[in-house]
């Protein structure tokens, strides 16, 4: 069927236009020159030099570290915020919702600053924790924005059911409720991940201790002009993700069999 | 029901971590002084009289429009691959998806640098561009350079939320709506549709709002040639030193977009307080 | 239950193992906070041996960013490496210590003509790390004029193939530098003045660039940039077709130094850094790393004859011609950001 074939050609171009430039970045990681301006010939030196680099080895382990825990504890605080607030009466709703999108409102840059004037106003030293806590400010609202429409979708009815068929609240969200909303939550961990994965401004002037992440790094070479160890980084991680997501796709295979979503 | 106890641990994280580096934000707007140096603030409106002159209202609206128009093509493109993937079975979906956020965790500036490797006059599109006999085009430092890297920026932060509402829509309406006799086309606009629209206004918020704070896209794909709101408050914060500026003409850009919000939500037939988006 | 208790635990553990992880042992160590890849980092690892000093080491992406990150008090730094007109103003504002300069013997080895200048009028906070100047590089093959003074950035011949800095400093320097003025003027005639220029100038600019000015230069994109000398040094080595010019009517003469906040919490083991930075041998592998120009004439003769032997990287006092320093701007830099702006906005 032709709609077949225009469906199938318009994902490969747009999954192309998405994948275009990390082409780019990982041809680039073995080319013998800082430029990427010229090809200077094959080489594997800047993956040699990566290992030997300890200061992006450490960010790079800050980077996941912090993604992940961001990412996970994010998600826990806004699911049930968001819970909560879809069942709150309209006026406080409605405040709570427009305060909690401020650090999607503004700009990476007042969010960092006005963090930073407020951890220095409670002398908090800056470091791990300072960045962490940053990081989770700025994902936990675009949890709740991934989470709420899952909820309006909801029939709110169906945990009021499970009550009257003698279910504790606690046990029809978790049995219940969670699982419908578990697209939304799980888009708004991947999405709270990834702004955590590419963050720069905000960690930068939230950091301290030396705790640096890719970003902070890959931003002060800006000056000088990326060294190309970055690229081969960049090569690895993408190759490891796409691992990462064949193995996922094997074992998917498996448990489709059995239930029906797992993801 | 008790459901709504479980936001208080978020709004006691929201007063300390939203509302008070707010408040800062606002007293910084509304002084002026040394931006080290709190104890030198004044109370003045200078802030936003500065701002309201033509220069910088010019690139407010400047913007505003590049903001609009990316949030549109988002849209355009962003809608058909959501509902193309939601159609795939299970595993596929899932596969799909991910495969749409992996290039996201790859770092942000490293990838508009590699666009300006593809785009450059000597770059690699227009290199197979001569090769297959066609002329050179001139696809970078201009609006076009930078609408096309806000789109690649965005378009997943489109996607994502429409396509999280789609593949829950209820099958048995669908079925419902064609036994009725609707053919595709109305299944779409009448059933589908309107039941993605909280997915749709939550993909056009984290679209539009992050692009018009935008600046590195416009910076590196647009030769640093059209600046632009996210710019100008930048420069103040990283470079002039003027937080009171850089602060006043955020709380500028926050109003407006609260504005329009409120205003796109008239728009929503939904009106039962949110579905998501801001109002 | 049980699993998402274990996920909590899993949590808190990793909580703290971040938190640990950033607190040092009890070696003495010192902060060092330096612009993005602009140490050999091998340099670093001699030192902790040789001295038994841990180097905790971070990065920064412009000398504003150091400033408020120096001024917020949050972290406190034993080495930090602004330029000329940075330092300039944290002496102004008591940011820096002054240096003993008994404990860095190896000063000696400096190029006597790095010392008191403007920013440091009796060399009492700063030690020279790298120097530099600023130029027009531009495409053999692509020019065909004499290009020896900033005026070719304004021939329209070259529309669209003129990249400028997107600096608004380095920038308008150029166009008071074009204009006969001082690269430092206070003179807001001579700023309006220079903004005409710019503005005059913005159909035939192609872009602003960063870093990225190399790549595009390399790769023959477009004719004519200004840039900075070390930079220059590795685009010619990519691109033989260009070449690097020092304008007529003079440029910005830059340094890049080493001082101590006085925030430090070791400063014997900063100056004994420093001291180790500016030992000839040492000298001469970071700078080989870096690519820049070092201030020791006996490091410099370590380097390989291209290097050595390159006027650019390496110019005499007359081939520099008239170069300035960059001074603090204080409050004139809201008068810069006006005229940038202003410039910019023009469609």
């Amino acid at each position: 069927m032709v709609n077949k074939g225009i469906k199938r050609l318009y994902t490969f171009l747009i999954f192309l236009f998405l994948y275009a430039p990390i082409i780019v970045l990982i041809v680039f990681s073995f080319n013998d020159s800082k430029s990427r301006g010229v090809w200077a010939g094959f080489t594997f030196k800047w993956y040699i030099e990566l290992f030997k680099d300890a200061g992006i080895l450490k960010a790079l382990y800050y980077t996941l570290l912090v993604a992940v825990l961001s990412a996970i504890i994010s998600t826990v605080i806004g699911t049930f915020a968001a819970i909560g607030i879809s069942n709150m009466p309209s006026l406080s709703k409605k405040i709570v919702l427009n305060l909690n999108y401020l650090p999607v409102l503004n700009p990476d840059i007042v969010t960092a600053v006005s963090l930073m004037a407020l951890f220095r106003f409670l002398r908090i030293e800056f470091g791990f924790a300072t960045m962490l806590l940053s990081h989770i400010t700025f994902s936990i609202p675009y949890v709740i924005l991934s989470v709420l429409p899952k909820l309006k979708q909801m029939n709110k009815h169906l945990a009021e059911a499970a009550m009257d068929l003698g279910a504790t609240p606690f046990y029809a969200l978790r049995k219940v409720v969670i699982p419908e909303i578990m697209p939304g939550i799980i888009t708004g961990g991947l999405i709270a991940f990834t702004l955590s994965v590419d963050d720069f401004v905000i960690s930068f002037f939230n950091t301290g201790k030396g705790v640096s992440n890719l970003s902070i790094e890959i931003f002060s070479m800006t000056r000088r002009g990326i060294n190309p160890v970055i690229n081969a980084l960049s090569t690895l991680m993408f190759l490891s993700l796409m691992v990462l997501l064949l193995i996922i796709n094997k074992r998917t295979e498996k448990s489709e069999i059995e239930r029906g979503e797992i993801l | 029901m008790k459901m709504k106890k479980s936001a208080y641990p978020y709004i006691l994280w929201m007063g300390i971590f939203i509302v008070v580096p707010l408040l800062l934000i606002l007293y910084f707007a509304f002084t002026s002084g040394d931006s080290q140096n709190f104890s030198s603030f004044q109370f003045s409106l200078d802030n936003f009289r500065r701002f309201f002159t033509p220069i910088y209202l010019k690139v407010l609206g400047r913007s505003v429009n590049l903001a609009f128009i990316s949030t549109v093509i988002c849209l355009l493109l962003g809608y058909p691959v959501a509902y193309i993937i939601c159609k795939e079975k299970l595993r596929k979906r899932n596969i799909m998806i991910l495969m749409f956020v992996i290039p996201m965790w790859m770092n942000f500036l490293l990838r508009t640098y590699a666009w300006l490797t593809l785009l450059g006059r000597n770059g690699l599109i227009n290199y197979l561009m001569s090769k297959l006999g066609f002329g050179t085009l001139n696809l970078i430092y201009n609006d076009k350079a930078v609408l096309l890297g806000m789109v690649y920026n965005f378009l997943p932060f489109m996607v994502l939320p429409i396509y999280s509402v789609l593949v829950k829509i209820d099958k048995s309406l669908i079925e419902a709506a064609e036994d009725l006799g609707a053919n595709k086309a109305e299944v779409f606009l009448k059933v589908v549709l309107p039941l993605s629209l909280p997915g749709i206004m939550t993909g056009i918020t984290m679209v539009f709002i992050p692009a018009v704070s935008t600046f590195i896209i416009s910076s590196l794909l647009g030769g640093n040639k059209y600046n632009l709101i996210g710019n100008l408050i930048e420069q103040q914060f990283r470079w002039t030193g003027d937080w009171h500026f850089g602060s006043s003409m955020s709380i500028i850009l926050m109003v407006f977009i609260l504005i329009t919000m409120a205003v796109t939500s008239k728009f929503d037939k939904e009106k039962e307080g949110g579905g998501g988006g801001l109002w | 239950m049980k699993r998402l208790k274990s996920i909590i635990l899993i949590l808190v553990v990793m909580i703290m193992v971040g938190t640990l992880a950033g607190c040092g042992g009890n070696k003495p160590s010192i902060n060092v906070y330096n612009w993005g890849d602009y140490i050999d980092e091998s340099v670093l690892k001699d030192f902790e041996k040789e001295y038994g000093i841990k180097v905790n080491y971070s990065m920064f992406a412009t000398n504003e960013d150091l400033y408020v990150k120096l001024k917020q008090g949050g972290e406190s730094f034993d080495v930090i490496f602004p330029s000329d007109y940075m330092i300039e103003r944290m002496i102004r504002e008591g940011m820096l210590v002054k240096l003993d300069k008994d404990n860095i013997p190896n000063l000696e080895n400096i190029d006597k003509d790095f010392f008191n200048l403007d920013f440091d009028p009796s060399n009492e906070y700063s030690v020279p790390y790298m120097w530099g100047t600023v130029g027009i590089i531009y495409n053999k093959t692509m020019v065909d004029d004499v290009v020896d003074s900033w005026d070719i950035l304004w021939n329209e011949k070259y529309k669209d193939q003129i990249i400028m800095l997107n600096s608004q400093r380095d920038t308008i320097a150029v166009a008071l530098l074009k204009l006969g003025y001082s690269m430092n003027t206070r003179n807001v005639d001579e700023l309006e003045q220079a903004k005409k220029e710019l503005i005059k100038q913005r159909p035939l600019v192609w872009a602003y660039q960063g870093d990225e000015v190399k790549d595009t230069m390399v790769g023959g994109e477009a004719a004519l940039a200004v840039v900075w000398s070390g930079d220059a040094v590795a685009m010619i080595r990519d691109n033989p077709d260009l070449e690097y010019v020092i304008p007529r009517e003079g440029t910005n003469l830059w340094f890049d130094s080493m001082v101590i906040p006085s925030t430090a919490k070791n400063k014997e083991g900063a100056e004994k850094f420093i001291d180790f930075l500016c030992r000839p041998d040492i000298a001469a592998r970071n700078t080989d790393y870096i690519g820049y120009s070092t201030p020791i004439p006996e490091a410099i003769e370590m380097l390989p004859d291209e290097i050595k032997n390159s006027k650019v990287a390496y110019p005499t006092k007359e081939e520099m011609g008239d170069t300035e320093i960059f001074r603090d701007p204080m409050d004139i830099i809201q008068v810069y950001d006006k005229i940038w702006t202003e410039i910019m906005s023009e469609q």
